[in-house]
């Protein structure tokens, strides 16, 4: 089966995916949240009838509007990116996966499409309440977008509601609900959404600030920032709240992505969480260093965040690829051995049944079942293989939430300030508005980081690595469009920018 | 209820739910058609200004139709996604990059510091108006003349030409196809435009470029008409499943689907007489009969490469690796939930519907482009 797959170029295939993803990740969080926030500010000019929050929504609006663009742009690629570049994986479990793709696609983009163009070009065409309407569905229609697609990864970190078809040598779906409501895709949605929020509202917060550090359209500045830090505020509370959620699912669906957020090589009871370290590059799984040069530890803490208990075992790395008979956690080694015989019973199988062997394909069914949890880890070469990049997932993990942290800590300032009417003397706070908006950026990605550096080497969470999942290209090909991709994604972002910042220059003259 | 239908039947509603979507794809190329009209349809820059926000306030529904095409076929035959994104690799990947710049020109085009010019973007959408949709027509005339391919016991694809998919693009039959929904991509755009912009100059242009497309499109049509019931097509063993070469196949398919032929005819039916009533008789409403049409002739091709034991997507060097609506689709319980979340299509197609006519009640003039915001028009 794996005879065709060039090993080289899966790194690059890796790559591109995760450019064209961190790439759209620039964009759609913005969209997420702002088209929330457009729709509450039409909300206020619609109650109020008070022409300056008309000016106020149309020009965040254009600034939706062209953000909106490239995020469209970068999303049909990764949409398209799963068969051209992860044929296998598309054929594997595509019977699953492909389902919320087209649920997407029917339920939210044209609720997105059609309700854009109302939006924009409806002002003087349809009634204020058909248009305040259509802003609305843009913003449901955004987010429902959001949902489906993150069904679909959630299912890809859990995957649940299915069964491997051996004649097919492919998934199948057998519970749709299992796949909606999965744990996992409902903390993944309400983590990803809520974060988007945080950060349109940080946009909303730092463009505000410019205005008010230039003494430009203070009273504007002023109403969009009691907005979104109220919104921002209200958010980032739900973000910690399904962060500890998305953490806990973590625990018990992937203890090797926990372990490697937390670089925890030996699993104890208590577990202490590190809200800082360095960690000892030359660290290896198994060996007898310490992982860490410095760390401040908090003890137990981690087993509680883990599994709601103070005194509860938490898995590390070692535990995890060694295994851990006291916590009867089975070694990778293991796993990989029944994996392999998995794959021969599969081929087995096939053979039989090609011959007409009814027996004996009973048998080698009878041997793939007892053993297809285990399918993905066939295709390792060694235990090790099973353990994510720690520095990346533990380092983005930890700046994802210190940048939180100060961005809960910027909307609890500006509210108090904007509230209290002294917002204008705060020119160090307004500064840090400014600043928040490329915080606000690295911790959306890091976040990112972590959820799919953290689950390496899977594309389905321990039934199909990545190496499996690829298309059989050259890496040269897949090489040719990294750097196209990369060259076309530089452009476009940077006239993005260059466009938004005239935009933010000129101001809401005119609307 | 969806759950009691057999497993072919569903795969053959589905084949119709995708070739729906494609086709409804097919009829919205008018903003691509539009596009290519950019450099030679305006007269000036308020013309131009006029035309791309006219075609710019509906280029998003064709985007949308096109990701949902390729959606669909996800869900109902993944079979086909990872054999020919994963294989056709380079048509594929050109095809993205022409969409990529369509999703960013229109916001971008008039934009102040946009980096790169108004023209380019105008280029980026006369290139997606122009190669991106021929690109499309030579990979869809894949489904008539089969690409280089074999799949392995375990489905997984192995593309046996170095051009991985553009050599569909040297393939007379496929780029007459190709050609044949350039050319009418344009007639719809002028048809669309002749509806949906009041302004003299540019509706006399529109009703000569609508002419002048089809008479354009009528020997790449032709052609294309001449060899689909002349070739030979990949017919499957209902029994076997096993795939030949069979002379005159889709000839064989057409008879055998009067249906399909009545489609064919009404729907190429209609684009004619779009196009004489717009160019001769006045009328202003022949996009309301060409896109229909154009509809019904997208429906009738998608049957033909399809249904009647019909490889859809064939493989010219291993005949056996050919996909078939049966052997590259979704599970039952897949096509099942599927098809009871396609229950809501009518739905979306209703509240569509009623939208697009509120917001285009009154045609699109020049002086209600300056009652509103600049900043706000593409």
């Amino acid at each position: 089966m794996l005879e065709q797959i060039d090993f080289t170029q899966v790194n690059w295939a890796r790559a591109q995916f995760a450019l064209t993803a961190m790439f759209h990740w620039i964009f759609v969080p913005l969209t997420l949240g702002l088209s929330f926030l457009v729709a509450f500010f039409e909300s206020i000019y619609v109650k109020t009838g008070n022409p300056e929050w008309k000016r106020l929504t149309r020009f965040w609006m254009s600034l939706f509007a062209i953000n909106f663009a490239i995020g469209v742009a970068t999303g049909i690629i990764m949409e398209f990116e799963f068969g051209t570049n992860w044929s296998n994986y598309s054929w594997m479990v595509g019977d699953i996966f492909g389902a919320p793709l087209a649920v997407e696609g029917i339920f939210a983009f044209f609720i997105e499409a059609t309700f854009f163009a109302v939006m924009f070009f409806g002002w003087d065409r349809v009634s204020q309440k058909t248009h305040l309407f259509a802003t609305w569905m843009v913003a449901v229609g955004s987010n429902l977008s959001a949902l489906w697609i993150l069904v679909a990864n959630g299912w890809m970190q859990l995957p649940v509601g299915m069964t491997f078809n051996p004649d097919l040598a492919r998934f199948e779906m057998t519970n749709f609900w299992a796949v909606l409501f999965s744990p996992v895709a409902i903390s993944k949605f309400t983590h990803t959404t809520a974060s988007g929020f945080m950060l349109a509202s940080v946009f909303v917060i730092g463009v505000s600030s410019w205005f008010l550090l230039k003494g430009r359209h203070l009273q504007l500045a002023k109403r969009s920032i009691l907005v979104a830090a109220t919104f921002g505020l209200l958010s980032g509370l739900f973000v910690a709240f399904s962060g500890d959620e998305a953490a806990f699912t973590n625990a018990h669906h992937q203890p090797m992505k926990l372990a490697a957020m937390e670089s925890l090589y030996n699993g104890g009871v208590p577990t202490g969480l590190i809200p800082f370290g360095i960690l000892d590059p030359a660290k290896r799984p198994g060996d007898s260093k310490d992982p860490f040069l410095v760390k401040v530890e908090v003890p137990g803490v981690l087993s509680l965040l883990a599994n709601r208990i103070l005194t509860s075992f938490v898995p590390g790395i070692n535990d995890l690829v060694y295994g851990n008979p006291e916590q009867n956690i089975l070694a990778t080694g293991v796993k990989i051995e029944r994996g392999r015989i998995a794959i021969a019973a599969l081929a087995d199988y096939k053979e039989a049944r090609q011959a007409g062997d009814e027996p004996a394909a009973q048998s080698a069914l009878a041997t793939l079942r007892a053993n297809q949890e285990f399918l993905g880890y066939g295709y390792l070469d060694r235990p090790e293989d099973a353990v994510p990049p720690v520095a990346l997932t533990f380092y983005s993990f930890r700046a994802m939430i210190a940048l939180g942290t100060i961005l809960m800590l910027v909307f609890v300032l500006f509210l108090y300030f904007t509230w209290t009417d002294r917002i204008s003397q705060q020119r160090w706070l307004l500064r840090l508005g400014v600043l928040s908006i490329f915080l606000a950026y690295l911790a959306s990605e890091a976040g990112w980081i972590v959820a799919e550096v953290g689950r390496q080497p899977w594309a389905i969470q321990n039934l199909l690595p990545v190496t499996v999942a690829n298309s059989n290209l050259t890496a040269g090909t897949v090489q040719t469009t990294f750097f196209l991709f990369l060259a076309i994604f530089t452009t476009l972002l940077i006239a993005e920018i260059r466009i938004l910042l005239k935009q933010i220059q000129t101001g809401p003259e005119g609307h | 209820m969806i759950g009691q239908l057999a497993l072919s039947q569903l795969q053959q509603l589905w084949w119709l739910i995708a070739s729906l979507v494609g086709s409804l794809f097919l009829m919205l190329t008018f903003v691509q058609g539009g596009q290519t009209l950019l450099f030679t349809l305006p007269r000036s820059d308020q013309e131009r200004l006029l035309l791309v926000n006219s075609i710019g306030r509906k280029w998003e529904l064709t985007f949308t139709t096109l990701v949902l095409f390729g959606g669909a076929l996800f869900a109902a035959f993944p079979l086909f996604y990872a054999t020919s994104f994963g294989g056709a690799y380079w048509v594929w990947i050109l095809i993205l990059f022409t969409f990529v710049g369509q999703a960013v020109s229109y916001e971008y085009r008039r934009k102040p510091a946009n980096l790169l010019g108004t023209r380019s973007f105008d280029i980026f959408l006369f290139l997606n108006g122009s190669v991106g949709l021929l690109l499309i027509g030579a990979a869809v005339g894949t489904f008539f003349t089969g690409s280089s391919f074999s799949l392995n016991g375990y489905n997984l694809v192995t593309w046996q030409h170095p051009l991985r998919g553009l050599e569909a693009a040297f393939n007379p039959f496929n780029v007459a196809l190709g050609l044949f929904l350039v050319f009418h991509a344009r007639v719809l755009g002028s048809l669309y435009l002749l509806n949906n912009i009041e302004h003299d100059g540019l509706n006399q242009r529109c009703r000569q470029a609508v002419f002048v497309n089809l008479l354009l499109a009528l020997p790449f049509l032709l052609f294309v008409l001449f060899r689909l019931v002349t070739m030979p097509g990949y017919a499957v063993d209902p029994v076997t499943g096993s795939v030949s070469l069979e002379a005159g196949k889709y000839l064989h398919n057409l008879l055998a689907m009067p249906a399909v032929l009545g489609l064919l005819l009404v729907g190429l039916l209609l684009v004619v007489w779009a196009v004489v009533a717009g160019r001769f008789l006045g009328s202003r409403r022949g996009i309301w009969f060409a896109g229909p049409g154009t509809v019904l002739v997208g429906l009738a091709l998608f049957a033909l490469a399809g249904y009647h034991d019909t490889a859809f997507y064939p493989s010219s060097s291993d005949l056996q690796s050919s996909l078939t609506i049966h052997n590259a689709s979704s599970s039952h319980y897949t096509l099942t939930v599927m098809s009871y979340v396609a229950l809501a299509v009518p739905f979306v197609l209703a509240y569509i519907a009623y939208f697009w006519r509120l917001m285009d009640a009154r045609s699109l003039t020049l002086e209600q482009l300056e009652g509103e915001h600049s900043h706000d028009l593409y």
